[in-house]
């Protein structure tokens, strides 16, 4: 039973081969494992004392918890302004009005090319110097600034991107029943295009909680700042951190799922965008052109536009 | 101007420019290995390896980059005291904080290098395989000789999307005290008075440094796509 169309079924060789290779797989992974338990012990990282603290109910509320939440709240207000940054600008790169598209292009294209991280620095040395939001709410501001700016420039182009891929037909029915082209827009084109292309923007809600964890940086108490705290507290700096790895692969994995769920969905409905359900966008600058999510890759093969890949 | 002028004489911004280029070009060659690699398990005919590189990539790419270097820079080198230069080197701190960056940065961006990769083989149509394997190629024969040349001419424009994203990614290096441009632009906004205006130099800066990448990447995935 051959599954993909990249090797044959094994025959006794091949099955012997793949032994083997399985026995090396098997090897690489559980020495992998075993050299950094080694290391660990070596360091006395393995001492129950160590583990168990995190056991304890005052690391959680005192450290994890709130760094959760403080997570979950910069992610969450960044998601709601970014997507709002998006919209209008997304908007303001197909206005028919020339300088609102070149405006709007700049900012989008500029907001692309830089670091979230140096926005970061930069705003916060801003507020904080002028204690714009008072001395608790700097850092959290910088880091939704940071972050709203450069993932909704990236949810722009996605709008952008979504509206180009439709079929013309769409706008031409919309400017010839009388609708004006802002009309078209609004009523025609983007509901259809942001149908299409909501995988990618959940794809994006991963970005940006992800990125959540530069405010450590600029002193955001998030996940990551709190897991530090703990291993500060507790001296118990490695357990600290793979708490915090596990917290927040859990989160975003949970988003992932979310994403690919949502993609199922809007495939099987198969309507929208004129029947071109593809995972990437095409029109994206760099991107990745259509891809079937199924193929001699495999099953699933992430989305992979220019702007959910390294974040 | 004159003031920018004076503030830009002061500090060495093209070293710590120089420093984010050297970052990005030896943690591109490792993500680009490690990607490949993993790539080559995730459509093996092996389980085994399938699942071990889709854990990686899974694990990895869920995983923020500042906790993977944040781990690479206090947990794995002050604890676990994993060197990568000898502790009788002059420059002991520094180059052990790049170099454990750049495994980190590697590590974290082979994850999407495999992905690019992935998404490469999907360009090449099901036949090339096929036809591969009527002609008695091995897995291993007609990934080297029909499929990998192809997939890495059809994952170009992902790839440069990585490489790009990568390159604004070495400015996370500036937390585990690596100087490179964003830590030297936090010092001068510290320190001096036109913030908005360092500001922008930096953020040009990686402008220039992303903007012809990306449109190498774009032209070059024109230029070798397969034409079908």
């Amino acid at each position: 039973m051959s599954t993909s169309v990249l090797f044959d079924a094994p025959g006794p060789r091949a099955r012997a081969r793949h032994r083997l290779l399985t026995l090396l797989g098997l090897l690489l992974a559980a020495g992998t494992l075993a050299l950094v338990l080694w290391k660990f012990a070596q360091q006395g990282q393995l001492e129950a004392s160590m583990w168990r603290s995190l056991l304890l109910p005052e690391v959680w509320t005192e450290y994890v918890l709130p760094g959760i939440r403080q997570t979950l709240a910069a992610a969450g207000a960044s998601i709601v302004a970014a997507l709002v940054f998006g919209l209008v600008f997304g908007m303001g790169r197909l206005s028919t009005i020339r300088p609102v598209r070149w405006v709007a292009g700049t900012i989008v294209e500029f907001f692309r090319a830089v670091p979230v991280l140096l926005m970061m620095y930069f705003t916060f040395t801003l507020y904080a110097r002028n204690n714009v939001f008072g001395v608790d709410f700097n850092s959290f501001y910088a880091v939704v600034t940071g972050l709203t700016l450069y993932n909704g420039s990236v949810i722009a182009e996605l709008v952008r991107s979504g509206v180009h891929q439709l079929p013309k037909g769409q706008s031409e029915a919309g400017l010839s029943i009388g609708l004006s082209p802002g009309q078209t827009l609004r009523s025609i084109e983007l509901p259809q295009a942001l149908t299409a292309m909501l995988p990618a923007l959940v794809g994006q809600l991963v970005v940006i909680l992800k990125d959540s964890a530069l405010g450590t940086a600029i002193t955001y108490p998030e996940l990551l700042a709190q897991a530090k705290n703990v291993g500060t507290a507790y001296g118990n700096v490695i357990p600290a951190y793979v708490l915090a790895a596990a917290l927040f692969i859990l989160l975003n994995y949970g988003l992932t799922v979310v994403a690919g769920r949502v993609e199922r969905r809007i495939n099987r409905r198969g309507r929208a965008a004129g029947g071109t359900t593809t995972n990437a966008m095409p029109g994206a600058p760099g991107g990745t052109g259509a891809m079937p999510s199924t193929g001699l890759g495999g099953d699933n093969v992430q989305n992979l536009d220019p702007t959910s890949t390294g974040r | 101007m004159g003031e920018i002028g004076d503030i830009l004489a002061k500090y060495d911004v093209l070293a710590a420019f120089g420093m984010t280029v050297y970052l990005t070009v030896f943690s591109a060659v490792g993500a680009l290995l490690l990607g490949t690699v993993l790539a080559i398990m995730r459509v093996s005919p092996v389980g085994v390896l399938r699942s071990l590189g889709a854990f990686y990539v899974n694990t990895v790419r869920n995983t923020p980059l500042t906790l993977i270097l944040v781990f690479c820079s206090l947990g794995v080198f002050f604890i676990l005291q994993l060197n990568l230069e000898p502790a009788s080197s002059p420059t002991f701190l520094r180059d052990n904080a790049i170099r454990w960056a750049i495994v980190g940065l590697a590590a974290y961006h082979a994850a999407f290098v495999c992905e690019a990769l992935r998404s490469g083989v999907n360009t090449v149509p099901a036949g090339q395989a096929e036809a591969a394997r009527s002609i008695g190629l091995t897995f291993g024969q007609s990934l080297r000789e029909v499929i990998l040349p192809q997939a890495f001419r059809g994952a170009i424009a992902p790839l440069g999307s990585v490489l790009i994203a990568l390159t604004k990614n070495t400015t996370v290096a500036s937390i585990v005290s690596v100087s490179e441009a964003s830590a030297l632009m936090k010092v001068i906004i510290e320190n001096e008075t036109a913030g908005t205006a360092v500001f922008l130099v930096f953020a040009i800066g990686f402008v220039v440094l992303t903007l012809p990448v990306g449109m190498l990447f774009t032209t070059l995935s024109r230029r070798l796509a397969v034409k079908r």
